[in-house]
């Protein structure tokens, strides 16, 4: 491993920490990394519940910390969760991984950290994936009667409603978006380093490779 | 109002009453922003509270997906506008974990110094909120003197009064004059002390503060820690948990100061709790200022940090990284971090996952608020109404941060 140069927060060393865990955790692992010195351990589904359980009684993992959704649209199960694990005795971090689609729910740790609740819920409000026990998986942050979900990479960033006051009407009515200028993504990445567009000028080169 | 469940109660004489359902906020003076809790009560005890968040979501984490890193960077002022640095530090660091990119010292000493003056500056807000939700107004108004004083200072560092952007992956965004850090230091000696010693010599040994708050909401150590509370929250609790002191960042391992915690887990440990920090924070500030060495205050590393604007006069190559670094931004290592720094609040933690390119390809933002606003069920149960209030004024919410 390269030399730390950057100043994030410092804890307890990692070393021997990853195989310790993944040796403990046994036939429920996937897979484990360890790069810019966070511990990825990547368990089955299934599992997750047994394996918070185990970290958090043997292992000394007291906190869950955070769960975050986020979305591989290219994965055949696009979805993972991550949870942030703490322990304040060891004075150490770990990250524990799950994946699923949009069908296939999560067991919920709800019955471990009563906290889950509410990060199950953000999960399930900004990707849709669900969580199988979790008596209240109501949307969070969302408007009431919101539909869809929107951290999922196929959801456009300006969303599909707008909603306005109208002054007919006396109240706030929602319409469909409508942009006074088309959605702009700018694409600064060089046109030397891979590109995916063809560079002006270039179109003529294109042809005479196709003769 | 509307009937719940009918049942006898002991107090009107055999006469039927019901639980009645209210609604409190979105918008209420002592809801700290736009928090609507709907509130299920017996008379005027609590029996459950539903709080219902998200009236201020903006997308934050979403757009910051489109944005690149640097340009990302404001949109963390944004979110806790009460502590705009101390969300922009997380970040930032996150993004020196990635990129393993070494940071002058000069410039790591002015993070701590602006972070401390930041907590001063939030808990100034929270305390003076505080007091005023039970009853108080003049402590308030003095202590707002003093967040007055703290967002001047962030104007002679970086231009701005609240959203400075002063942070930046591989350092700081401009130097600071020395009349501004002997400013910062005579301040810290003599208006603070003075000022914040009277608004709180009111309040700390007063006979209503006391009855309001002293026993309010006790929360277990287990609870705290399964419940997810951090910051003031948990030192509240008894229990000595500290990022700057357990997980150090920058130079906060060579600050010489001391962690307050509660003896009796109520509001009034947590109001106490902040007033100690705030002393605390005073401390970590002098030594900074005493111990700042001069340097350089961001890497010379020209494909994170750009280059002086002098130098760019000169030289082609300046102004070439100087381009690049302003249109196309900078790459971030494939991988993914979650990097937590000790905010006012609480753990603010984000959890960044790069794929190499010069956009976050995910941003996830560990609130503060998030975690201790769900426990408001279990610590109003049992309480009556009005305690409700202390209750959240204790928790410090701001839901620009929460909603995210």
């Amino acid at each position: 491993m390269s030399t730390v140069l950057h100043s994030a927060p410092k804890f307890t060393s990692n070393e021997g920490v990853r195989d310790a865990l993944t040796k403990a955790l046994g036939k429920h692992v996937i897979d484990s990394s360890e790069a810019h010195g966070e511990i990825i351990i990547t368990v089955k589904r299934e599992a997750v519940e047994d394996v918070l359980r185990s970290l958090r009684d043997d292992h000394d993992y007291q906190q869950l910390v955070e769960i975050a959704g986020a979305d591989y649209p290219d994965r055949a199960e696009r979805f993972e969760c991550v949870y942030m694990l703490l322990s304040l005795t060891k004075n150490h971090r770990i990250m524990v991984k799950v994946s699923t689609d949009e069908d296939t729910p999560v067991p919920t740790v709800t019955t471990l950290w009563p906290v889950a609740g509410w990060l199950e819920r953000e999960v399930f409000d900004m990707y849709g994936v669900t969580f199988d026990g979790n008596t209240d998986l109501r949307r969070i942050l969302t408007d009431y009667g919101f539909e869809g979900h929107p951290f999922r990479k196929d959801f456009p960033l300006t969303g599909y409603t707008e909603l306005r006051y109208s002054e007919e009407e006396k109240r706030v009515v929602y319409e469909p978006v409508e942009l006074a200028q088309d959605f702009r993504s700018f694409d600064f990445t060089s046109p030397w380093e891979g590109a995916d567009y063809v560079l002006p000028g270039d179109e003529k080169a294109e042809k005479e490779d196709d003769k | 109002m509307s009937g719940l469940t009918l049942e006898e109660s002991p107090t009107t004489d055999g006469e039927q009453i019901s639980n009645y359902t209210i609604n409190f906020g979105p918008q209420h003076p002592a809801a700290h922003g736009v928090l609507r809790m709907v509130m299920e009560l017996d008379g005027e005890i609590v029996e459950r509270i539903d709080p219902h968040v998200g009236l201020l979501h903006r997308g934050t984490e979403k757009l910051i997906e489109y944005k690149t890193y640097l340009q990302a960077l404001p949109y963390f002022d944004r979110l806790d506008y009460c502590s705009p640095l101390a969300q922009e530090y997380s970040y930032i660091l996150a993004i020196e974990k990635l990129l393993n990119v070494e940071v002058p010292e000069r410039a790591q000493y002015l993070r701590v110094l602006f972070a401390e003056l930041t907590r001063i500056c939030n808990h100034m807000l929270n305390i003076g909120a505080h007091v005023m939700d039970v009853g108080a107004m003049t402590p308030n108004l003095w202590v707002f003197e003093l967040r007055e004083d703290c967002l001047n200072f962030f104007e002679r560092a970086s231009g701005a009064r609240m959203h400075s952007a002063y942070f930046r992956p591989g350092g700081v965004h401009q130097d600071v004059p020395l009349k501004l850090l002997t400013d910062i230091g005579d301040w810290c000696d003599t208006r603070l002390p003075e000022l914040f010693g009277d608004a709180m010599s009111l309040v700390i040994d007063n006979r209503i503060f006391k009855q309001r708050n002293v026993d309010i909401a006790h929360v277990s150590k287990e609870d705290a820690i399964a419940w997810g509370f951090s910051g003031p929250m948990i030192r509240a609790a008894g229990i000595p948990w500290d990022l700057r002191k357990s997980q150090p960042y920058d130079v906060y391992d060579r600050m010489d100061f001391e962690i307050p915690v509660g003896t009796n887990s109520d509001c009034y440990d947590r109001f106490m709790v902040r007033v100690q920090e705030v002393y605390q924070s005073a401390r970590i500030i002098k030594q900074c200022i005493k111990e700042m060495p001069e340097g350089p205050i961001a890497t010379d590393d020209r494909k994170v940090a750009p280059p002086k604007r002098a130098e760019m006069k000169q030289s082609m190559e300046a102004l070439i990284h100087h381009f690049k670094l302003y249109t196309e931004g900078f790459h971030v290592p494939a991988g993914e971090v979650y990097v937590a720094t000790e905010s006012p609040k609480g753990e603010f933690g984000v959890y960044l996952v790069s794929d190499g390119s010069n956009k976050p390809y995910r941003c996830k933002i560990r609130p503060t608020a998030f975690s201790h606003l769900q426990a408001m069920d279990f610590m109003c149960k049992g309480h009556m109404l009005p305690d409700a209030t202390a209750i959240l004024g204790a928790i410090d919410v701001v839901f620009g941060e929460c909603d995210r």
